[in-house]
């Protein structure tokens, strides 16, 4: 039985007597992304976010919001839409903005807008001790303050547990085109990706995919000229030597790309890359017999493949070093032979791990589960 | 002290070490003049090596330290420290990689903004652009998470570092982030851009640079009143338009900026509009003729529109010496740094004259209208008794009011030492004492830039709570160091 408080000083009640206690506490959302980070044992504890479910303000006009972290994404998604709007964060898969906030998770609509760590605005949060914290704001320019929203995006809950988040919206476009260039070989996808991700265009998103020997380039255009801007892409990508159509019923297309993301039974990888990078990380995703998909402009690719075992993620992380590699879906069995995070000896870890002791000097919220150990 | 010296001297060399009391009068105040202190020692290096030496000679002697780029900071944050030492990065001008092909570039602290858009000219450029972007340096738009015109639609400072090799306070050094993003771990790069120099000093930096706009339009539309000019820039961002910039300057400020570059904006306009759609051309085009329309139809008085690079310079010009100018019409003038949700404009402005009338004080306005980043500037006589403290109360009440209308005491400029007495208004015991367990995890002898930040002196304690042994380090699997 997991409890569920319902107001923040619930949880931070909670949170404080499990650490007093000497538990371990695991802040629970739809538990869509559990099986990420490093092997840690089963928390003492889980406490979930499920009735902090609000959308505590939505200002339109201002194009922000603040959203509680049980929300459901699904939830906060069609709220925004009626007002013509968008929280543009696109992972994979359904869950809550906790868990979306907690994992810094993303998908295509990064290449324009940025991850979770570039929209959100300010955080609430529940320390181990007892103490409610808030910092940033809800206005899109502030810098007032540490950036602990920053901090906690992307902290596994291993600093404590997020309660509510203020975040940038944008307009939901209303149209779209995407500009599809196909091509075997992984060379002149990457080039041509590479050549609009430098060009002066405008693309809400810009991707590559590669799987069975075959790779795409895919450009998605939005705005009043939609439509011109697809085919100018894809005059770019055929004179790069790619075959190529425009897309308009283009959903498919892109949630291929966020599926692409996870995998049920296998192993995927996220390669923090470069864009040079784009045709090695393609032709280790084909020598592993797996798949590939990535946002072209940032060099950042996930790639999916089943069978392999420790050695497989040992492989990729030297064919594509220095570029840290993180392993994301796992089977248990795999997940407990590889370092999932893989930093080594990283300097910067033994400053996380003073942050840790800091944030959470009990050592109580879900220990182990972050990079390091931490 | 005599020691630290000798031995900052042996690590610089003694032509990089000022001591001189008249020598180190340069360094007694940054961009915001009302405050000055002259440090004991002001020191140069010319490398991160050098950086890590100074520091750790600092740590051993127990003197505290402020970094200093260029200066032109408005906060107040590289204020010297009077028994502390000055290390100043005016030296460390180097771009130590211009990488294209990843659409990266890697400089040293001292690189001046303008410098890296300059490096990567013409196809790609540096999007946060400070009004003193000729000037003021990397190192301390990293400081300060610096924004400037063009962040309603790109972004600031933040969004552009990916990587930092930083010296901590105990001269370690760390490499935190890379060229590459998400990468594994607490987003330290995150947490430290924006620190004000209280966590470290940053010796490497790696920026993403972006491709040039095919194309930007410009216009600036003239209004009798700042809420008709508050409702396009409403109606602007209401029809889905992301305008590349939205600024705003009101009568006052159109004065001081027009006695000083002549650009021909009428004297009577009570605000003039500045906005601008860069993009690709078709949709530049296609949207500009909206603009336009919906400037037209809350009753602008002159729409002007930029004919050419010249032209849109011009323009430009003038909005960016809207500061410098006040000077043309005020003694003195105390720059606030408010934000405020956008939508709430119209009402802050009418608060702001309220109070303006109230102290009997001139205020001029000039904003980041897009994203509700307001400069009042408080006008005031220095000479006059009693018209500083005055200029310096009404400047707090303007704070307050941005506050209380959802916003924040510091939209670019920081908090610095300038702002620290506002923010437990903004901010709770609980919210300081969290950011005080950041401050601790890099800086526990707290010697880097204190008394900045924070409203009260804070001390760091052991780590508090008993050591409890990980379940993995038990196991062997991972450990702790």
């Amino acid at each position: 039985m997991t409890p569920s408080p319902g107001s923040y000083e619930e949880v931070a009640g909670a949170l404080h007597e499990a650490a007093a206690a000497g538990r371990r506490v695991r802040v629970r959302g739809s538990g869509t992304k559990l099986g990420w980070g490093a092997p840690a044992p089963d928390p003492d504890v889980e406490l979930s976010t499920a009735k902090l479910d609000a959308i505590v303000e939505h200002n339109a006009g201002d194009l922000t919001a603040v959203v509680q972290a049980g929300l459901p994404l699904a939830r906060l998604r069609e709220e925004l839409a009626a007002a013509g709007q968008m929280l543009a964060i696109d992972p994979p898969g359904e869950g809550t903005v906790g868990g979306l906030f907690a994992t810094a998770d993303s998908g295509p609509l990064r290449h324009r807008y940025g991850g979770p760590r570039d929209l959100v605005l300010g955080m609430t949060v529940a320390l181990s001790d007892g103490t409610l914290a808030r910092a940033g704001g809800k206005v899109i320019k502030n810098v007032a303050g540490y950036d602990l929203a920053k901090l906690f995006t992307g902290s596994y809950g291993t600093l404590g547990a997020i309660l509510e988040v203020a975040v940038r919206l944008h307009p939901l476009p209303p149209r779209a085109v995407t500009a599809v260039g196909s091509s075997d070989d992984p060379a002149a996808v990457g080039r041509a990706a590479t050549e609009l991700a430098h060009a002066r265009i405008e693309a809400q998103c810009l991707d590559v995919a590669w799987a069975a020997g075959a790779g795409r380039v895919l450009g998605r255009f939005t705005g009043a000229e939609a439509a011109a801007q697809a085919a100018g892409a894809a005059r770019a990508l055929a004179a790069a030597g790619l075959a190529v159509e425009e897309v308009d019923d283009d959903a498919e297309l892109w949630e291929a790309q966020r599926a692409g993301q996870r995998s049920a039974g296998g192993i995927v990888v996220r390669v923090s890359g470069v864009q040079a990078q784009l045709e090695e990380q393609m032709r280790a995703a084909e020598r592993l017999g797996g798949s590939l998909v990535g946002r072209a402009a940032h060099g950042l690719s996930w790639i999916a493949f089943a069978g392999g075992g420790p050695e497989a993620v040992d492989g990729l992380r030297r064919e594509l070093a220095p570029s840290p590699c993180v392993v994301l879906d796992a089977p248990a069995e795999v997940r407990r032979q590889v370092d999932v995070w893989g930093v080594g000896d990283s300097t910067a870890v033994g400053l996380m791990r003073r942050v840790k002791q800091r944030f959470d000097p009990a050592g109580a919220c879900s220990p182990g589960v972050m990079a390091g150990g931490i | 002290m005599a020691d630290l010296i000798r031995e900052l001297e042996r690590i610089c060399g003694t032509d990089h070490v000022v001591t001189h009391p008249h020598a180190l009068r340069t360094y007694e105040s940054d961009g915001l003049l009302q405050y000055h202190a002259v440090p004991r020692v002001a020191v140069l290096p010319d490398s991160a090596p050098q950086v890590r030496d100074v520091v750790i000679a600092c740590r051993d002697a127990g003197v505290p330290w402020v970094a200093r780029g260029a200066g032109s900071g408005l906060s107040g944050g590289a204020l010297p420290i009077e028994e502390g030492v000055l290390l100043v990065l005016t030296r460390m001008r180097r771009i130590l990689e211009v990488d294209l092909p990843n659409q990266r570039v890697v400089v040293e602290p001292g690189v001046t903004n303008l410098d890296v858009s300059r490096a990567v000219a013409p196809a790609h450029f540096f999007p946060p652009d400070p009004s003193s972007q000729i000037v003021c340096s990397i190192g301390g738009n990293v400081a300060e998470n610096s924004g400037g015109a063009h962040c309603f639609k790109y972004g600031f400072t933040t969004n552009y570092v990916t990587g930092l090799e930083v010296v901590l306070p105990d001269g370690d050094v760390v490499e935190l982030g890379g060229k590459g993003v998400d990468v594994p771990g607490y987003d330290l790069v995150g947490a430290f851009v924006g620190s004000e120099g209280t966590l470290g000093v940053a010796t490497r930096i790696v920026l993403r640079v972006v491709p040039q706009p095919e194309a930007a339009r410009t216009l600036v539309a003239f209004f009798r009143h700042t809420s008709e000019a508050g409702q396009t820039v409403s109606d602007v961002v209401g029809a889905g338009l992301v305008p590349g910039a939205l600024e705003m300057m009101d009568r006052l400020s159109i004065e001081a900026a027009e006695g000083a570059v002549h650009a021909g904006f009428p004297a009577d306009a009570g605000a003039a509009l500045i906005v601008e759609l860069d993009g690709p051309e078709a949709e530049c085009d296609a949207r500009f003729d909206e603009v336009v329309a919906l400037c037209e139809r809350n009753g602008a008085t002159g729409v002007r529109i930029a004919a050419d690079p010249a032209e849109r310079e011009l323009i430009w010009k003038t909005r960016k010496a809207a500061f410098a100018a006040m000077g043309r019409i005020s003694a003195n003038y105390y720059v606030q740094d408010g934000v405020i949700p956008r939508t709430r404009l119209s009402e802050v402005l009418e608060q702001i004259d309220a109070l303006s009338a109230e102290h009997g004080l001139r205020v001029a306005n000039v904003f980041h209208a897009g994203d509700g980043n307001l400069h009042p500037l408080v006008c005031y006589d220095a000479a006059v008794p009693g018209e500083p403290e005055r200029a310096e109360e009404l400047a707090g009440l303007i704070v307050a009011v941005c506050v209380d209308a959802g916003g924040s005491i510091t939209g670019e400029h920081g908090v610095g030492v300038d702002k620290k007495r506002y923010m437990p208004r903004m901010f709770g015991e609980g919210d300081l004492e969290a950011f005080q367990r950041l401050r601790c995890a890099f800086d526990p002898a707290g010697l880097a830039n204190p008394g900045k930040v924070m409203p009260t002196p804070r001390l760091c304690g052991e780590v508090p709570g008993p050591y409890r042994q990980h379940p993995l380090e038990a196991a062997g699997v991972a450990e702790r160091f």
